[in-house]
């Protein structure tokens, strides 16, 4: 196996807050091979974006790094000073937010907006960045992108905002891509052509994806491989095919049953029952048992396994038979 | 655009003529200035000849036209008091005023600006939060202690400064400067820090808070994800984005900097117009007074109109007549 792009281990993030020290990622691992899209789901508050955040060194004070890794191609990099980590920001990682429509500064032309970045990282002359800023806009799918650098945010609609979002967010060629629920905020048919441009550029370019959401349409759509996340701790990880179709933590079990499937037909869909504990009220032991239909007893005192790759972090992972 | 500055012209116009019509109500509602010119010594004729000499036997309809057909050429009449046109007293006056006002604001925008930013981005740090709390002095004490405490300090216990005038001035053509010569720069510093003080923790405090909220948003986070120089993301991008708000403020408080002036002048004995203006209230010299509220109103609706365009200049989305193709 290929070197991954991103390789993070047994990362902790805590917020310290007046009632003590609450841990919104706790403990989680995964790596991303290049030219691979890792889907990270989870429910609001799962710790997903959180982890995103600490990968890219934008932790919101007082959130820190409490333990752990994190590896970018083959370099430490969560302990790096404030401006090694800002070259590498950009340059090296990449970052999507959710909203496009707030993601671009509304005063400056989009051209600006792309040779400031690509100056900032390459060492080309400023026509060199503005004849790579038309390729990047062309890249992405933007038409008349050479008429269109002088235009400003406000002039684009949603989806072609995203696609300059992406084009700035790859600009400098960086190796990772962090999408932070990248179509949320977008229509559903626009949805659809975002995830296309991003598993193209995957492809293309060899880009390595960390696409975050709470949509497993679009984990469907576009992930190789899904990390699930559930109370800052990774539940379960693995290809997507097997976590879509023989998930083996309750909790990503639960998940699929509550997706809205057309094969399904009408019927009800299904609920897990009661919510994702608050930060500061995590059970003892399994963080999902008090909603699990199989917890026992070891479940309510022990925590159970670390998830990692093709074992879930439960004590009874539901065993089906494959049907390959 | 010059539609947009057409209707902003139009507009300011009609404030002008309103105030025009304020003024011109003093004439005839503040006494008979007839009373006031002619003394006890005086018989009918005498006050007939007058009338009719300054127009005021006429209709007020063809008073108030003549009023702003003369004011619209600079004319306002005779000052009761001196006996002198008031435009002549007003030009002569203007100078002090106008340096006065310009040196405090310029301090005002340049230090409230700069110690805005600085606080803003240096919130936690010790030195911006010891700014910030000097900064309630400014904006809670009133002027005229400032102004008295600051010639305590300065001209009498120190001796460093003069406590009033204007120092020595140079006459270029039709303007007096005091900034030429070593004696009016001098008496310049502390009238200008009085009367700037109160605008620059105003401004201070404005840029502040505004950067703060700016300093939030998601596209300063996304300059940072990538990677751009702190010092990009908050001059470039953030800077640019917290003047939208700050100039309406600024173009505000420049009218009021003049406005204010009277109290700093007074204090200081400073030879501007608003101490002309004080000194025609004492006297209920009325032209004074007329002349004074319509040169202050053209002053305010000018700055304003300066803003609209800046506004227009600033933000692109306000450029209605270059929006791109969807």
């Amino acid at each position: 196996m290929t070197e991954p792009v991103l390789s993070i281990r047994d990362l902790s993030v805590e917020i310290p807050t007046r009632k003590g020290i609450v841990c919104p990622v706790d403990s989680v691992s995964y790596d991303i091979a290049p030219g691979e899209i890792l889907g990270v789901v989870g429910e609001s508050g799962a710790g997903k974006s959180m982890a995103g955040n600490a990968v890219i060194g934008l932790l919101n004070p007082p959130a820190r790094i409490a333990k752990g890794e994190i590896w970018l191609n083959g370099t430490r990099i969560d302990q790096l000073s404030g401006d090694a980590m800002r070259r590498l920001r950009g340059k090296e990682i990449g970052m999507v937010f959710q909203d496009p429509l707030t993601s671009l500064n509304p005063l400056l032309q989009i051209g600006d907006q792309l040779t400031e970045t690509m100056l900032t990282h390459l060492d080309i002359s400023r026509s060199e960045a503005e004849k790579r800023a038309i390729a990047a806009l062309q890249e992405v799918g933007i038409p008349g992108a050479a008429d269109r650098l002088n235009s400003y945010p406000h002039e684009f609609s949603g989806g072609m905002r995203q696609r300059v979002v992406i084009a700035l967010a790859l600009c400098a060629e960086p190796s990772l891509i962090i999408a932070d629920e990248p179509t949320t905020a977008l229509d559903v048919s626009v949805q659809a052509q975002i995830v296309a441009l991003l598993k193209k550029l995957c492809r293309e370019r060899g880009t390595a994806i960390m696409l975050i959401t709470h949509d497993m349409g679009v984990i469907a759509e576009a992930a190789d491989r899904v990390a699930v996340m559930y109370a800052g701790r990774l539940a379960e990880l693995g290809p997507v095919r097997e976590i879509l179709t023989s998930p083996s933590h309750p909790y990503t079990d639960g998940l699929m049953a509550s997706t809205p499937l057309a094969s399904r037909g009408k019927s009800r869909l299904h609920q897990i029952p009661g919510s994702m504990p608050r930060l500061n009220a995590i059970p003892d032991g399994c963080a999902f048992n008090p909603r699990c239909p199989y917890a026992a007893d070891k479940c309510r005192h022990d925590p159970g396994p670390q998830g990692v790759e093709g074992r879930a972090a439960c004590w009874f992972p539901i065993v089906r038979e494959r049907t390959a | 655009m010059l539609a947009y500055l057409i209707r902003r012209i139009g507009q300011s116009a009609l404030v002008l003529l309103i105030v025009g019509l304020v003024a011109f109500a003093m004439f005839r509602f503040v006494g008979d200035p007839i009373d006031n010119m002619l003394g006890q010594e005086r018989t009918q004729e005498d006050i007939d000849r007058l009338r009719g000499q300054l127009g005021l036997d006429q209709p007020f309809a063809v008073q108030y036209f003549r009023f702003l057909e003369n004011a619209a050429q600079g004319n306002f009449g005779v000052s009761y008091r001196q006996g002198r046109p008031v435009s002549d007293i007003l030009l002569e006056r203007a100078p002090a005023t106008l340096e006065l006002a310009a040196v405090s604001g310029f301090l005002a925008i340049a230090m409230g600006i700069a110690l805005g930013v600085f606080t803003a981005i240096r919130r936690n740090g010790f030195t911006a939060n010891f700014i910030m709390s000097a900064s309630l002095i400014g904006v809670s004490l009133p002027t005229f202690l400032i102004g008295i405490l600051l010639i305590y300090i300065f001209s009498v216990e120190l001796g460093w400064l003069p406590s009033f005038g204007r120092g020595e001035t140079v006459r270029i053509g039709n303007w007096t400067t005091g900034f030429l010569t070593e004696t009016g720069l001098k008496a310049l510093v502390l009238p200008s820090i009085t009367l700037g003080l109160y605008q620059m923790t105003l401004i201070m405090r404005l840029v502040r808070s505004e950067m703060l909220e700016v300093l939030r948003q998601d596209y300063i986070r996304f300059a940072r994800a990538r990677g751009l120089r702190d010092r990009v993301v908050n001059f470039r991008h953030a800077l640019k984005n917290t003047m939208m708000p700050v100039i309406t403020v600024i173009g505000l408080q420049l009218g009021s900097i003049i406005a204010f002036a009277i109290i700093t002048e007074t204090v200081f004995q400073w030879p501007g117009v608003g101490l002309l203006f004080i000194n025609a209230i004492q006297f209920v010299d009325i032209p004074v007074m007329a002349a004074y509220l319509m040169l202050i109103s053209v002053m305010f609706v000018g700055i304003n109109l300066i803003v609209d365009i800046l506004y227009f200049l600033i933000d692109p989305r306000l450029r209605a007549d270059r929006a791109g193709a969807h």
